[in-house]
Parts: C-alpha cells; sequence; structure tokens
C-alpha cells in the first residue's frame, strides 16, 4: 500500500513527540547557561600549571623549564623562557612562561611528555572574550593553579600523582642519603654531603 | 540532446584539462554535441549547507539537467602532510583527528598502525580489542550522521538528522569520558592506547550497544520505508563496480555496487580474524543502495561490539617499551592503513632515521570517493546532484587536509 511508509514514519515521529514530554531518553536538551552539564573527570581543555602552595603560585611551580613541552607542542603554542640569576645560573623555574590557547588544540601532549608532573589540563571552557588580541594570550600568573585545584577537577589523576611524586621523592632521598653515608666512610675529612635536590627520575610516558 | 547516461560516459567522454581549476569559465564550455537548448553554468557553493562544508560544484545545466559538473576544493587546505614532516610522530597524532574529524579513533589507529610497521611495535592483546571497541563505535557514529544527513540534503528538514545527532551525542559522550574530548579525542598511542578503559566505561558502552540495535530499529521504521526516500533516492547516482574499481572507490560506496571489499576481511588487522561479521553489498550501486549498505553495516557494528566486549581480555593496554616522544624509526616507508567507516584510511610513512618522517602522506577515502561524482551527476537534476553528494558521505577535512 503506497503512504504506509510515510504513516509509519509519522508514527515514529509522533512517538518521539509525546515521548520527549516524560521519557529523559528522548528528551535530551540541557538548558545550557542555567543548567550547566557535568563534565566527565578526564574533559580536557586548555592546560595549566601546578604550583604546591596557593599563598605563593608562582614560586612554588613544579616547572622547572625544561621546554620539554615547548618543544613537542604540535602547534608549537608554548612559550618558555629559564630564569637566569646574576651570574646566568639557571634558577630552574621559568620566568616567562605564555599558552597562547587561541593557537593550543588540546591536544594533551604537553601533560604526557612532561616529566615532572607540572603541566596538566583544566577543565575552564567558557573562556570566550570580545579582546581581539593577548587576551587569550595566557601568562604564567594566569596558568599558575594549586594541585588542591588539580585534585578537584581531575581526582584520580592527581592522586596517582601526588603518590607517584611521594615515592619518587622518598627513593631520591634515600638514595642521597646512601650516597653520602658512603661518601663519609670513604673519605675521612669529610666535608658535608651536598645533599643536592636533584630533580626527580623522568617516569616512563 | 546531450548524451548523458552515466555507464557509458567514464570511458566515451574525453576529460579536457584545464589551465586553472579554480577559474571560474563560463566561456569554457562547448556547446553540447547535436545542439540541445541553452547552457546555464551555475556555481552550487562552497558556502550551502548541502555541500557538507566548504566544497563547490561548478555545474552545467540544460534545464535542470546536469550536462558537466567540476567539483571544486581545498577551500579548507590546511598543509596537514607538509605540517606531518616537520612535527615529530607523536606531534602528528593530533593532527590526524582534524582530517575526518567525525572519525578521529580511525583516523588515530591507521596512523598508529603505520608508526608501528615503521618502528616495529607490537600491541598488546587488550589494547587490540579496544582499538576495535572505538573503531566500531566510530562506525555507528559516521554513519548514523551519515543518514541524517542524507536525509536532510533530501529535504527532510531536521527531524531524522536531529535523531541522528540525539545518538552520536552518546556516543561522543563515551569518547569524551575515555579520552577527554568529545571529537578530537588523540587516543590511539604507538603500540597501544592512551588509557585503560574502566569497567564503569565498559558498562556504558555495553549499555548504549544494547540500545543501538532499537534505536536502528526505529530509525529505519522512520526512513527504510518511507516513499518519498525511496522515489528521491532509488536509481539515482549509480555506480558501476567497474566505474568503481577503476577510479579506487573504497568503502561502503564500493560495496553498494556489489564489491565486497572489506579491509577487515581483506586484511585481517587486529583482532578481526577472530570476530564474526558479515560484509553487507549492495545490488545496485544507488544512493538507496548506499544508504541500505550503511545501516546494515551498523547492525554488524552491533554485534561485532558485542563479540569484543565479551573477549575483552586484561592485561596492559600499552606497551611498556613502545616510545612515544623521541621515537626514530630506521629508515625506511611504512603504509599503515584500515577500513575506515568512509573507506580505505591509509597513511604512507617514509623514514630517514630522523625524529620526523621524511614524507608523510594521507590516503584519505573521502577524496578518491568524491573523484566519481562528475560520473554519478551527469543526466540527473540539480537536486539529485545534492543527494548523490551526501551518499558519498565526504569531510572536507579530509578532502582538502
Amino acid at each position: 500500500m503506497i503512504g504506509k511508509g510515510l504513516l509509519q514514519g509519522l508514527a515514529v515521529t509522533a512517538r518521539n513527540l509525546v515521548g520527549s514530554y516524560h521519557d529523559p531518553d528522548r528528551y535530551t536538551t540541557i538548558e545550557y547557561p542555567e543548567v550547566k552539564p557535568a563534565l566527565p573527570e578526564a574533559y580536557r581543555n586548555f592546560p595549566f600549571l601546578v604550583a604546591e602552595k596557593a599563598e605563593d603560585p608562582l614560586g612554588t611551580l613544579r616547572c622547572v623549564a625544561c621546554q620539554i613541552c615547548e618543544k613537542e607542542c604540535p602547534p608549537q603554542c608554548i612559550y618558555i623562557v629559564m630564569d637566569r640569576d646574576e651570574k646566568g645560573k639557571a634558577r630552574m623555574k621559568p620566568k616567562v612562561f605564555d599558552i597562547d590557547t587561541s593557537v593550543c588544540m588540546s591536544c594533551q601532549i604537553c601533560v604526557e611528555v612532561c616529566p615532572f608532573d607540572a603541566i596538566k589540563m583544566d577543565q575552564v571552557f567558557e573562556i570566550a572574550t570580545d579582546e581581539r588580541f593577548n587576551a587569550l594570550l595566557l601568562h604564567r600568573d594566569q596558568l599558575a593553579k594549586t594541585n588542591t585545584y588539580f585534585h578537584q577537577i581531575h581526582p584520580t589523576e592527581a592522586a596517582e600523582v601526588d603518590a607517584r611524586l611521594a615515592a619518587e621523592k622518598k627513593a631520591a632521598e634515600e638514595k642521597a642519603k646512601a650516597a653520602a653515608a658512603a661518601k663519609a666512610a670513604s673519605a675521612k675529612p669529610a666535608p658535608a654531603a651536598p645533599a643536592n635536590p636533584t630533580p626527580p627520575p623522568a617516569p616512563a610516558p | 540532446m546531450f548524451d548523458a547516461n552515466p555507464a557509458a560516459s567514464p570511458s566515451a567522454r574525453v576529460r579536457k584539462v584545464e589551465p586553472s581549476s579554480f577559474g571560474f569559465q563560463p566561456s569554457s564550455v562547448p556547446p553540447p554535441a547535436g545542439g540541445g537548448g541553452d547552457l546555464l553554468e551555475i556555481s552550487l557553493g562552497p558556502h550551502h549547507p548541502s555541500t557538507h562544508g566548504v566544497f563547490r560544484m561548478n555545474v552545467v545545466l540544460d534545464g535542470e539537467t546536469v550536462v558537466r559538473l567540476k567539483p571544486v576544493f581545498g577551500y579548507l587546505h590546511r598543509n596537514h602532510e607538509k605540517l606531518g614532516e616537520g612535527t615529530s610522530y607523536l606531534g602528528s597524532m593530533p593532527y590526524t583527528d582534524r582530517l575526518d574529524y567525525l572519525n578521529s579513533m580511525t583516523n588515530n589507529w591507521a596512523y598508529a598502525i603505520a608508526v608501528e610497521k615503521l618502528a616495529g611495535l607490537t600491541v598488546p592483546e587488550r589494547a587490540e580489542y579496544v582499538r576495535v571497541i572505538l573503531a566500531e563505535l566510530t562506525r555507528l557514529l559516521n554513519h548514523t550522521c551519515l543518514a541524517g544527513f542524507l536525509m536532510q540534503d533530501c529535504g527532510c528538514s531536521g527531524t531524522p538528522l536531529m535523531y541522528a545527532f540525539r545518538e552520536r551525542e552518546r556516543i561522543l559522550d563515551l569518547f569524551e569520558s575515555l579520552s577527554g574530548s568529545r571529537m578530537m579525542c588523540n587516543y590511539q598511542r604507538f603500540g597501544g592506547c592512551r588509557v585503560d578503559p574502566t569497567p564503569a566505561w565498559l558498562a556504558a558502552v555495553a549499555q548504549l550497544v544494547d540500545r543501538y540495535g532499537p534505536f536502528l530499529d526505529e530509525f529505519e521504521e522512520l526512513l527504510t520505508g518511507n516513499e518519498i526516500i525511496m522515489a528521491r533516492t532509488q536509481g539515482v547516482g549509480r555506480l558501476p563496480a567497474a566505474l568503481a574499481v577503476n577510479a579506487g572507490v573504497t568503502g561502503p560506496m564500493l560495496r553498494a555496487s556489489g564489491v565486497g571489499h572489506d579491509l577487515r576481511k581483506v586484511d585481517g588487522y587486529g583482532v578481526y580474524p577472530r570476530l564474526n561479521f558479515r560484509v553487507p553489498v549492495g545490488d545496485h550501486g544507488d544512493v538507496y543502495d548506499r544508504y541500505m549498505v550503511r545501516v546494515l553495516e551498523m547492525r554488524e557494528s552491533i554485534s561485532l561490539l558485542r563479540q569484543a566486549l565479551a573477549a575483552l581480555p586484561g592485561g596492559p593496554v600499552l606497551d611498556p617499551k613502545a616510545k612515544q616522544r623521541g621515537l626514530r624509526p630506521k629508515a625506511g616507508e611504512a603504509y599503515g592503513r584500515i577500513e575506515g567507516p568512509k573507506g580505505e584510511i591509509g597513511f604512507y610513512l617514509v623514514s630517514d632515521g630522523t625524529a620526523n618522517p621524511y614524507r608523510y602522506r594521507v590516503r584519505p577515502p573521502s577524496f578518491v570517493n568524491l573523484t566519481v561524482l562528475e560520473d554519478l551527476c551527469l543526466g540527473h537534476t540539480v537536486a539529485d546532484a545534492v543527494i548523490i553528494l551526501g551518499s558519498i558521505d565526504i569531510v572536507l577535512g579530509e578532502v582538502d587536509r
């Protein structure tokens, strides 16, 4: 019978129309600005820098300005300058750390290659601005966010990172202690062993 | 009258090489042999919903019948292949998401296979199954969207497209909770996958798979038997099997023309040889068959997903010895290809031993499938040309690269 398919289709649309009033499966719209969708924990958009203390975020950045992320970033949106003292010795801190979020493509490769767990992905997506040029170029003071914040947005990952960092710190301390003891035993006029706070070894990617 | 028999035209017609493929040259069209009425040359696109992106068709019309068609593209060219030579092997992975932005998971997989071949990496068992799950989810997503867009092109504004997008959104939510991003997943890595899926995620996939069959039933009830759709699509844009093979057409479009060529069977990559599935093949090679083949493929995908979820082994999801950053494969070349939802998506890499590929080449399915557009459209009306373009299933990010 010609027209049967049409009527069948109309029945489907009618079912969806009626269903959209009581079946949450068929009514999927979220009234966005008033109601915000729950983001999954893995959600990422732009990177931020992890700082240990909220009082002094720039002083306690985990970043040591090694520039690995700058080299690996596919669209090259990261710019880092190492902080140096008067003699030119590296302070292992970034003097400049800029991320151009208008260029960033949220690929997370900076996070994957960072050996120090210093850069992580943020979840803030409402960053639209009417300023054309510099508003989306984020500097290190805008990028620095605390570890507590990291725990809030990615609890599972943050707990893993903290456990790993604690284990590495402990291992490094024990190694330094053992080295100091060995040195003291071998050399009699033992000068105080310089307990170098060696950066933790790179974790397996 | 101009002879517009699509079956006879490909070999009979001599293609004139034109000096500039970008030029819009109304005077360049000779009048059709044997007289006929006045011809009208118009430009369809580039900014029009029917062109699925920024794509232009220069069509020469006799009345309402297409007598010549020239596709013009490149508006979305982003230098993808040259960029691949300048970035590291890992750095190209997120760029592959942006080729066919509906199917980033399969693009990632094809690229990962190419690099794995080049560097001689092995993939853990669990990762192979996870890849199959993600590829079949991608196939569901792509074909559902395509069916919706095709109906939009036919003129049913909105309804089927919105139903399709409703289901697509559920799959994208799964991708987002696994990889962190809805469309630009950047999930596959050389020698496995980036994140191990949690049991909760796998349960969510199983739930989606269970409800996808009923959705497809409803979707087919809405569309497949619809008389208007049958009248619009049956017998339109026939692609003869010989032309499809000669033009290098792959994917559902080739299978709709009756050629049962599926790389999942032919190459048997991943764990596909261990899974049971059939390859649907069409009879007529028209728009309706292309739609039907995709619907049947979705049904096979559901069965594949069930099997892969049931057989998913434990273990690591990424080979711990596989190097991601600073990968320097030995000098050589490799071509990795998989059966993407649109056809054979392949990556050809040449390594000279440095950290960047010496040559990085993409074999994009929708670009190759698009080459037969003129042959399909000749003799049909403008409105049919829009449907035919829709049934080819192109994404301009991949066509232009």
